[in-house]
């Protein structure tokens, strides 16, 4: 039941907003409204019963395991949010002057050091909103560098076939032309590949490391080497920076400049699809672009540094100073861990990855990359289950969720057939992972016993399968009286 | 281990069935080389006693003001279920909804917010939201181009957000696309059809539209629409939602209604925060939709025939169409919109409208009192909704600087905004403010201005 279903007209909540007052007087007729909105009239009660069962009907880290792949969905602490939430950080107006703010200010003053650190970047931008806009921002800094130099020539980005579509459509909105490469059978980027595509031509590489097929690439270095003494530089999408926490830092693989997502790697909520925070870190070419605005400190007083100070910067690319309750979040997360805490991350998120991948290859599952460590996340193909059975990576994702397990990722990267990308993250026990596997063998008889179990999957959610070919069709994107 | 919970047998074991060492060995696919990591700058861990502490203190060093900021972001009551609601964990800690049937909830709450957008500006359809109302409207310049078939060209009034402006510019200055500044009337405070002359007959692809303005002056919104479309240009609206409760919404302005709206949701039951997160809310005229960037959420069926509902539309987005995606955006503002879909479902259409109503009463009833303070005027004359901009007989500096003593934040110098307008600062008052707190700031400024 929708909640406008629950609407009785006159029914209002005295509590929750002031007593009427018409003082309208100034405002010219014609700008104001004629018919009021339709929102729903529901008591408080209500209106929390329904939000509260709503809330029912979702998966989350706090209630299932979320193998989500590349996605580290790792348990998020909830001494994160309460203290993010302290009443004077929430009251604060994001205009008041930097003195009311030495609190907040020092936070993210050493939340960029931090990430500086762990990137090994000369500088760190906190100010991008989600992971995509910590890349449009990084492109924008590669484009600003060439433009600076008058290299006009440069209007390629080389793009890996197994990279996330956002670095594509990253490309094209900062006006750059794509340039796939292929991935060799190993899962590392296909080099004779790579050297045909640099060239005087290319503007940057961007990729992720260890990549969204859970392996490192082996040769970054020599890639680095490449695309740097072609004149181009090289972004690092850390979408899986997990992997490598405290253990590489991009800065030392070769990379001009990275983003990296808090939401993955630092903890914060992922909110049912964000809020999420990419703070932007550089390396000494791309100083002088950094995106507005920064912290500073002089002598103990925290301060923003601005585009009066950066004069080169890019700009600006959110009205204030990006998401920065979740940087608050990140921040708390960080000095919890401390620095063995942050060393731990990698170890752990790499030994959970590795071992769950190795109890469902002895389960019978077919691993894309048999021969290679995974990273913190790892793939499996159901390409020849399919040809036997018919069941499909979609339905063995859907008896998941029976099974009280969310769905690792499905059908991505493109370049493995009927493919699911498992990322367990460290947070999550061997007792998990025992009874994943042990549901997955379960699944596994299934498929051969019972495929339409699998194909009319899932059976214990509220509704069963849904039709996305109807609600693209039929589009129904509102409620109507 | 902080949030680690292998015990070391289970280490042990785990390593047994890789046939591995150590964990170390588990990385010897990284050139040695490379593994540096060790983290220098990174201080050693705290428990939970010493970190609450730490941002307990920072948090007071921060300090109570009685604002009068605005300037995009508004102090607003915040009922105390939104949060409560928001944070259990089933929506704090879940992700993007891919698998439609373990995520039902997020997918049914997001539909009723796109009801709730769309019928608040008057618009057809809503996405589920961008990232905050700067880059909003940069989408929806971008959108704008996209539809129009010739023109990249596009009309920003410098009555719009200035920090709105230069993101836009940001964003959109590696596509080709030209931004062309329409000046404001500096006696009225909004924009005149006259300043729209030059480009008539003219490839203009839209024209951008605040109601109310960064000033909080209302526009002629209904002349300017229907200048946009004679023009065979899009109308994009810019909107305070809250203000919508009381305000002509964007889809009825003019002849034929604005093509685009999109704002800064922050109004709608979330916290100021020091700038985030918010979220930026777009609407548009169905013959749109396919345009539009974001996640949009669709009513459907399941096997048996039952109403749920999934992600759609996915052909337009980055993951399916890569570089030919109507955008690179990803991730929206999920927990935000969840908080204010709750704000919206609490107040309904009754609070929504008393609490713009109340806001725009009380910085009716403040900008009167600091009219007669001697040497303090009105800035424009148009009409305005919750903000004024007072132009003070002396620097604005030194005054905020003696009202932040009092611990009062007065309002935001324009200065650096427009330096024509000299000695002006922008106030607002919203609902939260009782009179005495007018009447404090009145007597506070009235002294300083008569030290």
């Amino acid at each position: 039941m929708l909640i406008f279903e629950h609407s009785r007209p006159g029914r209002y909540n005295y509590s929750q907003s002031p007593a009427a007052e018409k003082r309208t007087k100034n405002i010219p007729q014609n700008l104001l409204r004629k018919k009021p909105p339709i929102l729903p009239e529901v008591s408080e009660m209500d209106a929390v019963r329904h939000y509260t069962r709503l809330s029912q009907k979702n998966f989350s880290i706090d209630t299932e395991f979320y193998p989500l792949g590349s996605c580290t969905m790792k348990y998020n602490p909830r001494v994160c949010n309460s203290l993010a939430m302290l009443p004077q950080f929430l009251s604060r107006h994001p205009l008041a002057p930097e003195d009311t703010g030495q609190g907040y200010l020092a936070c993210m003053y050493e939340l960029q050091e931090i990430l500086k650190d762990v990137t090994g970047m000369k500088s760190v931008s906190l100010t991008p909103m989600a992971g995509a806009q910590g890349e449009l921002i990084g492109v924008a800094m590669i484009r600003a560098y060439h433009e600076s130099r008058g290299d006009h020539a440069r209007t390629e980005i080389i793009i890996p076939d197994a990279a996330h579509g956002t670095n594509p459509a990253t490309a094209v909105m900062c006006g750059y032309k794509v340039v796939e490469i292929s991935t060799d059978k190993e899962g590392d980027v296909d080099m004779d590949a790579l050297r045909a595509a640099v060239g005087p031509q290319t503007a940057g590489l961007m990729l992720t490391n260890p990549s969204t097929l859970g392996v490192f690439e082996k040769n970054i270095v020599e890639m680095s080497r490449l695309v740097h003494e072609a004149g181009g530089l090289l972004y690092y999408d850390g979408a899986n920076l997990n992997a490598i926490l405290g253990k590489v830092k991009p800065g030392d693989m070769g990379f001009d400049v990275i983003h990296m997502n808090l939401h993955k790697t630092f903890s914060t909520p992922h909110g049912g699809g964000g809020p999420g925070s990419a703070p932007v870190g550089v390396a000494d070419r791309l100083l002088p672009f950094i995106p507005v605005p920064v912290v500073t400190m002089d002598k103990g007083i925290y301060r923003w540094v601005t585009e009066k100070e950066i004069p080169q910067s890019i700009g600006r690319f959110s009205a204030h100073m990006g998401n920065s309750g979740v940087l608050l979040r990140a921040y708390i997360y960080s000095r919890l861990l401390g620095a063995e805490g942050m060393h731990r991350v990698a170890e752990f998120a790499t030994l959970n990855a590795n071992y769950l991948m190795k109890e469902l290859s002895k389960a019978g599952f077919e691993i894309a990359y048999p021969n290679r460590r995974a990273s913190h996340e790892f793939i499996v193909t159901l390409k020849d289950l399919k040809e036997k059975t018919g069941v499909t990576a979609m339905d063995v994702a859907k008896r998941l969720i029976d099974k009280g397990f969310h769905a690792p990722t499905t059908y991505f990267p493109l370049l493995v057939p009927e493919c699911l990308l498992i990322e367990p993250a460290e947070t999550e026990s061997k007792e998990t992972l025992d009874s994943f596997v042990l549901s997955m063998k379960e699944i596994l008889e299934e498929a051969y016993t019972d495929p339409e179990m699998l194909k009319t999957a899932p059976h214990t959610t509220s509704l069963q399968r849904l039709d996305d070919v109807k609600a693209a069709r039929e589009l129904d994107l509102t409620w109507k009286q | 281990m902080p949030y680690i919970p292998h015990t070391k047998e289970d280490v042990t074991a785990m390593l047994a069935s890789i046939g591995a060492n150590s964990i170390e060995d588990l990385f010897d696919e990284i050139p040695p080389d490379l593994k540096n990591g060790k983290l220098k700058e990174v201080p050693s861990g705290l428990n939970e006693m010493e970190i609450s502490r730490l941002m307990s203190e920072r948090a007071e060093t921060d300090g109570h003001y009685l604002s009068f900021i605005g300037a995009g972001a508004y102090e607003h009551h915040i009922p105390a279920a939104v949060w409560q609601i928001t944070t259990r964990g089933e929506f704090y800690s879940s992700y993007t909804p891919y698998q439609a049937e373990a995520s039902q909830g997020t997918l049914q709450l997001l539909y009723e917010y796109q009801t709730m957008m769309a019928s608040l500006t008057g618009m057809d359809v809503s996405n589920a939201s961008m990232y905050d109302g700067a880059s909003a409207l940069a989408e929806a310049v971008l959108m704008a181009v996209r539809s129009h078939k010739s023109s990249r060209r596009v009309l920003m009034p410098s009555t719009i957000h200035p920090v709105y402006r230069k993101v836009v510019s940001t964003i959109v200055k590696n596509q080709n696309i030209e931004i062309i500044e329409i000046p404001y009337c500096t006696e009225c405070g909004h924009i005149l059809l006259e300043s729209l002359a030059p480009f008539v007959g003219q490839d203009i692809a839209a024209l951008v539209i605040p109601q109310p303005n960064f000033f909080g002056v209302l526009e002629q919104v209904d002349a300017l629409t229907d200048w946009a479309h004679t023009n065979n240009a899009l109308a994009i609206g810019v909107v305070n939602p809250l203000a919508l409760a009381m305000l002509t919404p964007p889809g009825e302005w003019g002849s034929k209604g604005a093509d685009i709206a999109v704002g800064e949701g922050q109004p709608l039951g979330i916290p100021l925060s020091s700038g985030g997160p918010y979220f930026g809310f777009m609407a548009c005229k169905q013959k749109l939709v396919r345009q539009m960037p974001g996640r949009i959420i669709g009513r459907t069926t399941d096997l048996n025939g039952k109403p749920g509902f999934v992600l759609t539309l996915q052909a337009r987005e980055q993951h399916i169409r890569r570089s030919k995606a109507t955008s690179n955006i990803c991730t929206n503002q999920g927990l935000m919109v969840t908080a204010a879909t709750i704000y919206m479902a609490l107040v309904g259409p009754e609070g929504l409208r008393r609490i713009a109503e109340k806001s725009h009463a009380n910085t009716m009833i403040l900008l009167e009192q600091l009219e007669a303070i001697k040497g303090v005027k009105r800035t424009f004359s148009g009409s305005m909704f919750y903000e004024a901009a007072i132009t003070l007989p002396m620097p604005v500096e030194n005054v905020l600087q003696k009202l932040k003593v009092q611990k009062i934040l007065g309002g935001l110098d324009l200065k650096e905004y427009y330096p024509e307008l000299g000695q002006t600062i922008l106030v607002c008052a919203t609902e939260t403010k009782i009179p005495a707190d007018l009447v404090k700031f009145t007597e506070c400024l009235n002294h300083v201005l008569s030290e």
